[in-house]
């Protein structure tokens, strides 16, 4: 977001869509820095398609202004912008082989067929489907089909890509494979990656900005450690990961006093007033038990433990507090000790830097 | 053209094949399936006896001006079966119509489809509504009516007004047929081969119209063929113009020349020809698009 326009390679300015009396994107302003990934995430309905499809020129803004590399292009046809998508169904050309699918775009370009076709077989060994050139997309598996939709994207050159969903109908292990791949390829060519997906480890994973959609506006974007570690709405809180959100009152600077009365510090509260929630990751969280000595400074609740799952890796901790809110806590499993039985009484205990404080919604 | 089995008796065939064996002995379901094929084989030939005639009597040595009773074998209609000049133009304005009418109604009747199913427009249930409007309503109505209006303009019936309303009525079925396909396409097709930096005529040409070509292909042939039949609306339209079928009506009341058999019997075999060529290209387009399907 940083990134001022001149040195940004897609900017929206103002941008809406109305579709009859839904308003899918509202008033939208964002800036893709030039080179980056920068994933859209949000659930279904909150836009993110839409405002891709804005940058595509397949759907006009019903008001603003969509610019690529500086200059605008709200009225242009998809034809006469410089990106290119990645559709979640692929939309291979049926009737044509791979290498002519992907020569597609440079043929339009007028580029010499011989030219077209040797630059469209270099764009497959890119994404390791070399050999597979002269068969027709539905001769191809749904992971194969995936990488001719991105070889003919990419050969092309654009300015940016737009991946809607790419991997929304792959399987998970598929998923996981073509996630490394994609960004190994990005890094590779080196050109804007704009990645629209509900998946927030998808998101997290590739993208080095990821914007978190919600009924048509951004909620917050930023790096993935700062949507996590800082949420600063109570929807990207719950929406990355797990929050243990509690009702609490700004009491004074730093200061926050839960509903229950139960004084803690808070770092991060700074701007807000009233009625707010606290949050705190289930991993920053260690229990300790009740009445054994807790570190200075700490922020501590008391509990109940509800629930005790051992994962292997770590203990999974469902625990009641005495504010009656059920908390989440992941316990490392670093020294191999027992977990501790359901029904006993503990001490929530974390570092104050890490309570992230949201305005109540 | 599509050649389907009718649906109902497609449905009977296969629950005979699934019923179970067993419940009632393999001799009574022997007893059904004989049934069955006596019943199929009479609806067959209630269907191609006319067929069969047709193409008997055009060897048939008839004497007089009538060919209604068999009187010996004879080829003498089929070497000259353009004989007669009425009827060799009344055949060749058939055709011309036929194909006049084919390419303008599968042409329009195509961008209209593209446009119902692409757009979301205003007035789109109420076009959808007159598509089908000839489809549903008499032809004794629509060719009143169409010739009504040639009067009230002062247009001359003829070659022109035949095709005129041959191509409003055929263009429902274009219409129809085309729609059907491209409801069944995926639309991000098309956005992909402009995204590629294709104009909306080129995805046209490149992508939609190759995928939708098999629907356009049959509509082109169903209207050709609903052309070149068509008595009624072409009864009030056609002036001092002669249709093959009107030709053949009139001839009814003085008498059906032989050479009327004959070529019925050429246009039958052309029309087996063409239908085993459109199964041969359905089929083949077939199998690419359910290979197509994403797996």
């Amino acid at each position: 977001m940083a990134a001022t326009q001149a040195e940004a390679d897609i900017h929206l300015d103002g941008v809406s869509k109305r579709f009859g009396d839904m308003t899918a994107v509202d008033d939208l302003t964002m800036s893709i820095p030039r080179g980056s990934f920068f994933a859209m995430l949000g659930p279904s309905g909150c836009g993110k398609t839409t405002t891709l499809r804005m940058i595509g020129g397949f759907e006009d803004p019903s008001e603003g202004k969509v610019f690529l590399g500086g200059s605008e292009v709200t009225q242009l046809p998809p034809y006469k912008r410089d990106v290119n998508t990645v559709f979640q169904s692929y939309a291979l050309f049926p009737h044509l082989s791979v290498e002519r699918n992907v020569a597609f775009g440079l043929e339009r370009k007028k580029v010499g067929k011989a030219e077209a076709l040797k630059r469209a077989n270099e764009a497959l060994e890119l994404v390791q489907l070399g050999h597979l050139g002269k068969r027709k997309p539905a001769q191809l598996s749904g992971g194969q089909q995936q990488r001719v939709a991105l070889a003919r994207a990419l050969v092309n050159r654009p300015r940016a890509l737009l991946l809607d969903e790419p991997l929304g109908a792959l399987d998970l292990r598929l998923r996981k494979q073509l996630q490394i791949e994609l960004k190994r390829i990005q890094q590779d060519v080196g050109i804007t990656f704009v990645h629209v997906t509900h998946d927030q480890e998808e998101a997290m994973s590739m993208a080095d900005t990821i914007a978190v959609m919600n009924g048509g506006r951004i909620e917050q974007a930023g790096s993935a450690t700062e949507l996590y570690e800082r949420p600063r709405t109570a929807f990207v809180a719950n929406f990355l990961g797990i929050s243990n959100l509690i009702e609490a009152k700004v009491t004074g600077d730093q200061r926050v006093a839960t509903h229950d009365g139960v004084a803690l510090h808070a770092p991060e509260c700074a701007g807000l007033i009233g009625d707010v929630q606290i949050g705190v990751r289930p991993e920053k969280i260690t229990l300790i038990l009740d009445g054994e000595p807790v570190p200075d400074g700490s922020n501590v609740l008391r509990g109940k433990i509800l629930v005790a799952a051992f994962l292997g890796v770590s203990i999974q901790y469902v625990i009641q507090a005495a504010g009656g809110e059920e908390l989440t806590v992941f316990a490392q499993n670093t020294d191999g000790t027992e977990a501790f039985g359901a029904g006993r009484e503990v001490q929530l205990v974390w570092k104050p830097e890490h309570t992230f404080v949201v305005q109540r919604g | 053209m599509t050649i389907e089995a009718p649906p109902a008796a497609g449905r009977a065939v296969e629950e005979e094949i699934a019923a179970p064996p067993g419940r009632g002995g393999s001799s009574r379901d022997r007893l059904r399936h004989g049934a069955l094929a006596v019943w199929s084989a009479l609806a067959l030939l209630y269907l191609f006896i006319p067929i069969f005639i047709v193409v008997l009597f055009s060897f048939n040595d008839n004497q007089g001006r009538f060919n209604f009773t068999w009187q010996g074998f004879t080829l003498r209609h089929w070497t000259d079966p353009f004989a007669d000049p009425d009827l060799a133009r009344a055949l060749v304005n058939s055709v011309e119509i036929a194909l006049i009418s084919m390419a303008i109604a599968t042409a329009l009747g195509t961008f209209m489809a593209m446009a119902l199913v692409r757009y979301r427009s205003r007035g789109r249930s109420a076009i959808d509504f007159f598509v089908f409007m000839p489809l549903a309503s008499p032809e004794v109505v629509l060719g009143a009516s169409l010739l009504a209006m040639f009067l009230t303009l002062n247009i001359n019936t003829g070659f022109v007004t035949i095709v005129i309303a041959h191509v409003m009525f055929t263009v429902s079925y274009v219409v129809v047929t085309v729609k059907a396909r491209l409801e069944g396409m995926d639309r991000h097709i098309e956005e992909a081969a402009m995204d590629l930096g294709a104009s909306e005529w080129t995805a046209f040409r490149k992508v939609t119209l190759p995928m939708i070509f098999p629907g356009v292909a049959a509509a082109a042939m169903l209207s050709a063929a609903i052309s070149f039949d068509d008595y009624v609306i072409t009864a009030f339209n056609a002036g001092q113009t002669q249709t093959f079928p009107l030709f053949i009506f009139g001839a009814t009341r003085q008498g059906v020349p032989a050479e009327v058999n004959v070529l019925a019997t050429m246009l039958l075999v052309v029309v087996l020809i063409l239908m085993g060529l459109n199964v041969m290209v359905q089929r083949r387009l077939a199998r690419r698009d359910r290979a197509a399907q994403p797996a």
